[in-house]
Protein backbone atom coordinates (compact mmCIF):
# COMPACT_ATOMS: atom_id res chain seq x y z
CA UNK A 1 0.00 0.00 0.00
CA UNK A 2 1.37 3.49 -0.83
CA UNK A 3 1.54 5.90 2.26
CA UNK A 4 2.09 8.60 -0.03
CA UNK A 5 -0.72 10.97 0.83
CA UNK A 6 -1.89 12.08 -2.47
CA UNK A 7 -5.02 13.97 -1.47
CA UNK A 8 -3.05 16.00 0.89
CA UNK A 9 -0.56 16.65 -1.28
CA UNK A 10 -2.72 17.98 -4.06
CA UNK A 11 -4.64 20.01 -1.82
CA UNK A 12 -0.88 21.87 -0.71
CA UNK A 13 -0.03 22.16 -4.77
CA UNK A 14 -3.17 23.93 -5.79
CA UNK A 15 -2.85 26.03 -3.68
CA UNK A 16 0.58 28.14 -5.15
CA UNK A 17 3.29 28.13 -8.04
CA UNK A 18 2.02 26.82 -11.53
CA UNK A 19 -0.89 24.30 -10.39
CA UNK A 20 -2.44 27.18 -8.59
CA UNK A 21 -2.45 29.67 -10.88
CA UNK A 22 -4.17 27.08 -13.34
CA UNK A 23 -6.97 25.74 -10.48
CA UNK A 24 -5.73 22.49 -10.75
CA UNK A 25 -6.84 20.16 -8.34
CA UNK A 26 -7.22 16.26 -6.86
CA UNK A 27 -9.82 14.20 -8.84
CA UNK A 28 -9.39 10.41 -7.94
CA UNK A 29 -6.16 8.16 -7.10
CA UNK A 30 -5.33 4.78 -7.11
CA UNK A 31 -1.52 2.64 -6.17
CA UNK A 32 0.17 4.34 -9.21
CA UNK A 33 -2.76 6.61 -11.05
CA UNK A 34 -4.23 9.49 -10.34
CA UNK A 35 -6.36 11.90 -11.78
CA UNK A 36 -6.52 15.53 -11.42
CA UNK A 37 -8.96 18.43 -12.83
CA UNK A 38 -8.38 21.34 -14.92
CA UNK A 39 -11.60 23.03 -14.94
CA UNK A 40 -12.02 25.82 -18.13
CA UNK A 41 -11.05 29.49 -17.95
CA UNK A 42 -11.38 32.05 -20.49
CA UNK A 43 -7.46 33.08 -19.17
CA UNK A 44 -6.75 29.63 -20.36
CA UNK A 45 -7.62 30.02 -23.87
CA UNK A 46 -5.45 29.78 -26.58
CA UNK A 47 -6.83 30.82 -29.78
CA UNK A 48 -9.51 33.44 -28.76
CA UNK A 49 -11.26 33.08 -32.04
CA UNK A 50 -12.23 28.74 -30.77
CA UNK A 51 -12.52 29.87 -26.84
CA UNK A 52 -10.43 26.14 -26.88
CA UNK A 53 -8.43 25.67 -23.80
CA UNK A 54 -4.54 26.08 -24.80
CA UNK A 55 -2.48 23.16 -24.86
CA UNK A 56 -0.03 23.93 -22.77
CA UNK A 57 -2.37 23.89 -19.36
CA UNK A 58 -3.15 20.40 -20.73
CA UNK A 59 0.95 19.66 -20.42
CA UNK A 60 1.19 20.97 -17.08
CA UNK A 61 -1.72 18.87 -15.74
CA UNK A 62 -0.31 15.98 -17.52
CA UNK A 63 3.20 16.74 -15.83
CA UNK A 64 1.58 17.07 -12.22
CA UNK A 65 -0.92 13.88 -12.79
CA UNK A 66 1.82 11.79 -13.77
CA UNK A 67 4.60 13.01 -11.41
CA UNK A 68 2.43 12.07 -8.49
CA UNK A 69 1.62 8.82 -10.02
CA UNK A 70 5.68 8.26 -9.95
CA UNK A 71 5.58 9.09 -5.82
CA UNK A 72 2.28 6.90 -5.56
CA UNK A 73 3.54 3.31 -7.03
CA UNK A 74 7.14 4.69 -4.79
CA UNK A 75 5.04 5.00 -1.30
CA UNK A 76 6.76 8.68 -0.56
CA UNK A 77 7.66 11.93 -2.29
CA UNK A 78 11.06 11.69 -3.73
CA UNK A 79 12.90 14.71 -5.57
CA UNK A 80 12.90 13.71 -9.40
CA UNK A 81 13.67 16.01 -12.45
CA UNK A 82 11.30 15.39 -16.18
CA UNK A 83 13.74 14.04 -18.96
CA UNK A 84 10.99 14.34 -20.94
CA UNK A 85 7.80 14.65 -21.76
CA UNK A 86 5.44 13.80 -24.97
CA UNK A 87 1.82 14.60 -25.58
CA UNK A 88 0.05 13.53 -28.59
CA UNK A 89 -3.01 16.10 -28.88
CA UNK A 90 -5.69 13.93 -30.45
CA UNK A 91 -8.75 16.41 -30.64
CA UNK A 92 -8.97 19.82 -29.02
CA UNK A 93 -11.04 20.07 -25.86
CA UNK A 94 -14.31 21.10 -25.54
CA UNK A 95 -14.84 24.67 -24.72
CA UNK A 96 -16.51 25.62 -21.29
CA UNK A 97 -15.57 21.42 -20.30
CA UNK A 98 -13.23 20.42 -17.36
CA UNK A 99 -10.24 18.64 -18.64
CA UNK A 100 -9.31 15.12 -16.12
CA UNK A 101 -5.91 13.92 -16.85
CA UNK A 102 -5.17 10.61 -16.08
CA UNK A 103 -1.31 10.01 -15.30
CA UNK A 104 -0.26 6.19 -14.17
CA UNK A 105 3.73 5.53 -13.46
CA UNK A 106 3.58 1.80 -15.17
CA UNK A 107 7.23 1.06 -14.36
CA UNK A 108 9.94 2.04 -12.04
CA UNK A 109 13.83 1.51 -11.81
CA UNK A 110 16.60 2.70 -9.72
CA UNK A 111 17.23 5.85 -10.97
CA UNK A 112 13.97 6.49 -13.49
CA UNK A 113 10.21 6.41 -13.55
CA UNK A 114 8.32 5.53 -16.62
CA UNK A 115 4.81 7.09 -16.97
CA UNK A 116 2.30 7.56 -19.65
CA UNK A 117 -1.44 8.98 -19.07
CA UNK A 118 -4.63 10.59 -21.01
CA UNK A 119 -6.85 13.28 -20.63
CA UNK A 120 -10.48 13.68 -21.57
CA UNK A 121 -13.05 16.23 -21.08
CA UNK A 122 -16.04 14.01 -19.86
CA UNK A 123 -15.68 10.87 -21.91
CA UNK A 124 -12.53 8.48 -20.91
CA UNK A 125 -12.81 6.35 -24.27
CA UNK A 126 -12.66 9.74 -26.02
CA UNK A 127 -9.79 11.33 -25.02
CA UNK A 128 -8.37 14.81 -25.75
CA UNK A 129 -4.70 13.97 -25.27
CA UNK A 130 -2.55 11.09 -24.62
CA UNK A 131 1.44 11.32 -23.03
CA UNK A 132 4.24 9.91 -22.67
CA UNK A 133 7.00 10.55 -20.56
CA UNK A 134 10.09 9.67 -18.11
CA UNK A 135 11.64 11.25 -14.82
CA UNK A 136 14.77 10.74 -12.84
CA UNK A 137 14.83 10.38 -9.16
CA UNK A 138 17.82 13.49 -8.16
CA UNK A 139 18.35 11.81 -4.58
CA UNK A 140 20.29 8.61 -5.95
CA UNK A 141 23.83 8.51 -6.56
CA UNK B 1 2.58 38.59 -41.34
CA UNK B 2 3.21 39.57 -38.40
CA UNK B 3 1.41 37.70 -35.24
CA UNK B 4 0.13 39.70 -32.21
CA UNK B 5 -0.19 37.71 -28.97
CA UNK B 6 -4.18 37.94 -28.88
CA UNK B 7 -3.80 34.18 -26.86
CA UNK B 8 -5.19 34.64 -23.49
CA UNK B 9 -3.06 32.08 -21.91
CA UNK B 10 -0.13 33.64 -23.26
CA UNK B 11 -1.11 36.42 -21.33
CA UNK B 12 -1.66 34.52 -18.56
CA UNK B 13 1.83 33.15 -18.27
CA UNK B 14 3.02 36.91 -19.46
CA UNK B 15 5.05 36.54 -22.81
CA UNK B 16 5.97 38.81 -24.81
CA UNK B 17 7.75 38.88 -28.20
CA UNK B 18 11.80 39.93 -27.93
CA UNK B 19 13.90 39.68 -30.74
CA UNK B 20 13.34 36.64 -33.29
CA UNK B 21 11.75 34.55 -29.96
CA UNK B 22 9.76 34.92 -27.19
CA UNK B 23 10.26 36.24 -23.11
CA UNK B 24 8.79 34.41 -20.51
CA UNK B 25 9.13 36.77 -17.27
CA UNK B 26 9.62 34.90 -13.73
CA UNK B 27 6.02 35.23 -11.44
CA UNK B 28 5.14 33.06 -8.30
CA UNK B 29 2.45 31.59 -10.30
CA UNK B 30 4.66 29.93 -12.90
CA UNK B 31 6.51 27.82 -9.89
CA UNK B 32 6.35 23.95 -9.76
CA UNK B 33 8.54 22.61 -7.00
CA UNK B 34 10.03 25.12 -4.49
CA UNK B 35 12.43 27.48 -6.29
CA UNK B 36 12.26 26.21 -9.72
CA UNK B 37 10.09 27.46 -12.79
CA UNK B 38 7.61 24.60 -13.74
CA UNK B 39 8.16 22.44 -16.76
CA UNK B 40 4.53 22.83 -17.66
CA UNK B 41 4.96 26.63 -17.98
CA UNK B 42 8.35 25.90 -19.65
CA UNK B 43 6.18 23.58 -22.20
CA UNK B 44 4.08 26.23 -22.51
CA UNK B 45 6.93 28.89 -23.49
CA UNK B 46 8.00 26.42 -26.23
CA UNK B 47 4.79 25.61 -27.70
CA UNK B 48 3.35 29.38 -27.89
CA UNK B 49 7.48 30.18 -29.44
CA UNK B 50 7.23 27.70 -32.08
CA UNK B 51 2.91 28.63 -32.89
CA UNK B 52 4.39 32.56 -33.78
CA UNK B 53 7.44 31.14 -35.64
CA UNK B 54 4.94 29.03 -37.91
CA UNK B 55 2.05 31.59 -38.14
CA UNK B 56 4.63 34.25 -39.11
CA UNK B 57 5.99 31.95 -41.92
CA UNK B 58 2.64 31.12 -43.72
CA UNK B 59 0.46 33.26 -45.46
CA UNK B 60 -2.63 35.38 -44.54
CA UNK B 61 -5.22 33.07 -43.47
CA UNK B 62 -3.72 29.89 -42.72
CA UNK B 63 -4.39 28.42 -39.18
CA UNK B 64 -2.10 25.48 -37.10
CA UNK B 65 -3.02 22.77 -35.33
CA UNK B 66 -0.69 21.09 -32.83
CA UNK B 67 -0.17 17.27 -33.46
CA UNK B 68 2.50 15.84 -31.20
CA UNK B 69 5.24 17.78 -28.55
CA UNK B 70 8.25 16.66 -26.77
CA UNK B 71 9.86 18.44 -24.63
CA UNK B 72 13.13 17.48 -23.55
CA UNK B 73 14.18 19.47 -20.07
CA UNK B 74 17.70 19.77 -19.51
CA UNK B 75 18.42 22.15 -16.61
CA UNK B 76 16.01 23.31 -13.80
CA UNK B 77 14.63 26.49 -14.52
CA UNK B 78 15.41 29.07 -11.96
CA UNK B 79 14.07 32.01 -10.73
CA UNK B 80 14.17 34.15 -13.28
CA UNK B 81 13.06 35.03 -17.04
CA UNK B 82 13.03 32.63 -19.65
CA UNK B 83 13.61 33.09 -23.11
CA UNK B 84 12.88 30.97 -26.32
CA UNK B 85 13.49 31.05 -30.00
CA UNK B 86 12.23 28.69 -32.63
CA UNK B 87 13.55 26.72 -35.72
CA UNK B 88 11.33 25.54 -38.59
CA UNK B 89 12.97 22.29 -39.89
CA UNK B 90 10.35 21.80 -42.58
CA UNK B 91 7.40 23.89 -43.40
CA UNK B 92 5.46 21.36 -46.11
CA UNK B 93 2.03 22.17 -47.03
CA UNK B 94 0.44 20.14 -44.15
CA UNK B 95 2.76 19.92 -41.71
CA UNK B 96 5.44 22.18 -39.95
CA UNK B 97 8.31 20.45 -37.77
CA UNK B 98 10.13 22.87 -35.59
CA UNK B 99 12.54 22.70 -33.01
CA UNK B 100 12.53 25.32 -29.94
CA UNK B 101 15.11 26.00 -27.46
CA UNK B 102 14.62 27.48 -24.25
CA UNK B 103 17.34 29.25 -22.45
CA UNK B 104 17.63 31.22 -19.42
CA UNK B 105 20.80 33.60 -18.72
CA UNK B 106 23.69 31.56 -21.01
CA UNK B 107 22.65 30.65 -24.65
CA UNK B 108 24.81 27.86 -24.61
CA UNK B 109 23.30 25.92 -21.49
CA UNK B 110 19.76 25.39 -22.99
CA UNK B 111 17.14 24.21 -19.86
CA UNK B 112 14.54 22.71 -22.31
CA UNK B 113 14.11 21.72 -25.91
CA UNK B 114 10.75 21.12 -27.92
CA UNK B 115 10.34 19.17 -30.73
CA UNK B 116 6.74 19.70 -32.24
CA UNK B 117 4.46 18.80 -35.16
CA UNK B 118 1.83 20.94 -36.31
CA UNK B 119 -0.93 20.51 -39.10
CA UNK B 120 -1.38 23.64 -41.17
CA UNK B 121 -4.33 24.28 -42.87
CA UNK B 122 -3.78 26.53 -45.73
CA UNK B 123 -6.53 28.99 -47.34
CA UNK B 124 -7.97 28.18 -50.49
Amino acid sequence: MSEFDAVRFIRAMSRSGHNGMLGIGYHAHGPDWTELALPYREDLIGDPATGILASGPIITLMDMATSIATWLKSGEFRPQATLDLRIDYLRPAEPGKTVIGRGECYKLTRRIAFVRGEAHDGDPAHPVAHVAGTYMFTNVD
Amino acid sequence: MSTEFTSPYAATLGLRREGAGVTMPFADGLLGRPGFLHGGAMAGLLEFTAWVAVLDALPEGATIKPISVTVDFMRGGAMTETHAEAQIVRLGRRVANVLVTAWQDDRAKPVATANLKMMIDRPA
